[in-house]
């Protein structure tokens, strides 16, 4: 039996098959995870009670409630709309979701495809999204849409730098660009490059909060004022897209984040072949804890204004970045 | 008024805020029962203060069909119709009484904005508020409540409150 899976599994097409068909999956099943402890969390840090009744329990059922409804709705596209670009921006901002969790090691020997290249790959992809927030604000023709799309144009030269440089930090200390390479290099130190990445570490989260349009840096949405920014348009599943690629996106750059800097699948003082099976349990956990500070923040802090973020990227962020590599740097040469 | 915040290490008020939040968040995990602002509502229902504008109730007995609410309503959501009925004079050879008898009082939710200026300008005490707040409908059309209805709402009308000194 075990032969005949890895004899078909050795064939690229249904290997292929297989790998779409967890993707296919994982995206919307993590989206309703995080969505739904978002919605109880929030409503615990309010002192609500929050979703209660669908399911029976919890209100677990809560989101494929909501996801069931999404698809009942009318398919609106507005009339001077650009309608190929209206409907592809959402597809795009969920591909981009989609295509990070090719690099992205859940285990010793799980991994879509180690990338040599991994980390360029998922810092240049995570940025398509923002492409798809640029041309759904710019296609809906509603002045809030392409207000909250300039935003988030705006937003991205205040986060892409400090989420990038962040990252050489932890690049730095691997002497590898390959995801799968970064955690066998912390599982070889003995510790995770948090420990001397934390600078690294910090910028990297908030740029990651820049870059997930959430609060404190949820500009492009700003409810108060733009309405929905450039979701303003946007209504059924084409809405639903966006909204699953939000939740999406977290869990992605929260799982870049634990495998640079928190150790990935690794846990210290766990045998090896139980790595091998308990490797994916620990990197998600790692990651939901991420994802849990995210939802913390953004029922803790306002909004920042679109200047704000700027002088804060620019002034600090990148210098902090800058002074992290440089350190970084030598030590690794006088160290190393 | 309001203190300004004392100077502090910088970062301080961000950690006091997610402290805040945080503490709600295990409060109210913990004891629900203590700490919750809100209330389950279909399970739990709390009971709206005295002066609650939940719904008009109508007192047909008091009603004279003036029209006066049906003119002065901003959304023209009030609908009466009504008729006179002569009534035997009270001592043999007198004049016919003539009274008005409400056929019709209806009032579309759907329309109402519950600013209650005909409850204000029922000059014979017929329109009072009520707290009753659940008559929600699965359609528009039923937010039209007859005068049945409204009259049952009656009952629901609380005391009112002492005046205060």
């Amino acid at each position: 039996m075990t032969s005949f899976l890895t004899d078909l599994f050795s064939n690229f097409w249904v290997s292929l098959a297989g790998k779409l068909l967890i993707v296919a999956l994982m995206i919307p099943l993590v989206g309703m995870v995080i969505g739904f402890a978002e919605m109880k969390l929030s409503a615990k840090m309010q002192a609500r009670v929050g979703p209660y009744f669908a399911g029976g329990r919890w209100g677990w059922a809560q989101l494929i409630a909501d996801g069931v409804k999404f698809f009942q709705k009318e398919d609106l596209i507005p009339a001077e709309a650009d309608r190929p670009v209206f409907k592809l921006a959402p597809v795009l901002v969920l591909v981009s979701t989609v295509a990070l969790l090719v690099v992205i090691p859940f285990g010793p020997d799980l991994i879509f495809r180690d990338l040599s290249v991994g980390v360029f790959f998922a810092l240049a992809i995570s940025s398509l999204s923002t492409i798809g927030i640029l041309m759904a604000g710019w296609s809906s023709a509603n002045k809030y849409s392409l207000m909250g799309g300039l935003r988030a144009a705006g937003q991205l030269i205040a986060y892409e730098l400090p989420l990038v440089l962040a990252v050489v930090g932890a690049v730095i200390l691997a002497e590898t660009m390959s995801m799968a390479g970064i955690v066998e290099a912390q599982v070889s130190a003995g510790y995770p490059f948090v420990i001397f990445q934390f600078v690294g570490f910090a910028v990297f989260m908030i740029a990651a909060l820049a870059e997930l349009t959430r609060i404190p840096f949820d500009m492009p949405i700003a409810e108060s004022e733009l309405v929905m920014g450039y979701l303003t348009e946007y209504s059924g599943f084409r809405f639903l897209f966006f909204f699953l690629a939000e939740f999406a996106n977290m869990f992605t750059l929260s799982a870049i984040a634990v495998t640079l800097f928190l150790g990935g699948w690794w846990l210290p003082g766990i045998p090896d072949d139980v790595l091998a099976y308990a490797g994916p349990l620990i990197l998600v956990a790692k990651t939901f804890l991420l994802v849990f500070i995210m939802i913390w923040f953004r029922w803790t802090f306002p909004r920042f204004r679109e200047d704000q973020l700027q002088s804060l990227a620019w002034k600090v962020l990148v210098p902090l970045a800058l002074a992290n590599i440089a350190i970084t740097a030598v030590f690794k040469v006088v160290l190393g | 008024m309001i203190e300004a915040p004392k100077r502090s290490l910088p970062g301080m008020g961000m950690a006091r805020g997610l402290w805040v939040t945080i503490y709600t968040m295990v409060k109210t995990i913990f004891l629900p029962g203590k700490h919750l602002a809100t209330v389950n509502y279909p399970v739990v229902k709390e009971t709206p203060v005295p002066r609650a504008r939940g719904v008009i109730a109508l007192d047909q007995e008091a009603c004279t069909v003036c029209m006066l609410c049906a003119r002065q309503c901003p959304d023209w959501c009030i609908y009466i119709e009504g008729h006179k009925e002569e009534k035997e004079p009270d001592k043999p050879g007198g004049r016919i009484k003539v009274r008005n008898t409400l056929d019709r009082f209806d009032i579309d939710y759907a329309l109402c904005m519950y600013c209650g200026i005909c409850v204000e300008v029922c000059p014979f005490d017929a329109l009072f508020w009520s707290p009753e707040y659940e008559y929600s409908e699965s359609n528009m059309g039923g937010m039209l409540h007859d005068m049945d209805r409204l009259q049952d709402w009656l009952l629901t009308v609380p005391e009112n409150p002492a005046l205060e000194k």
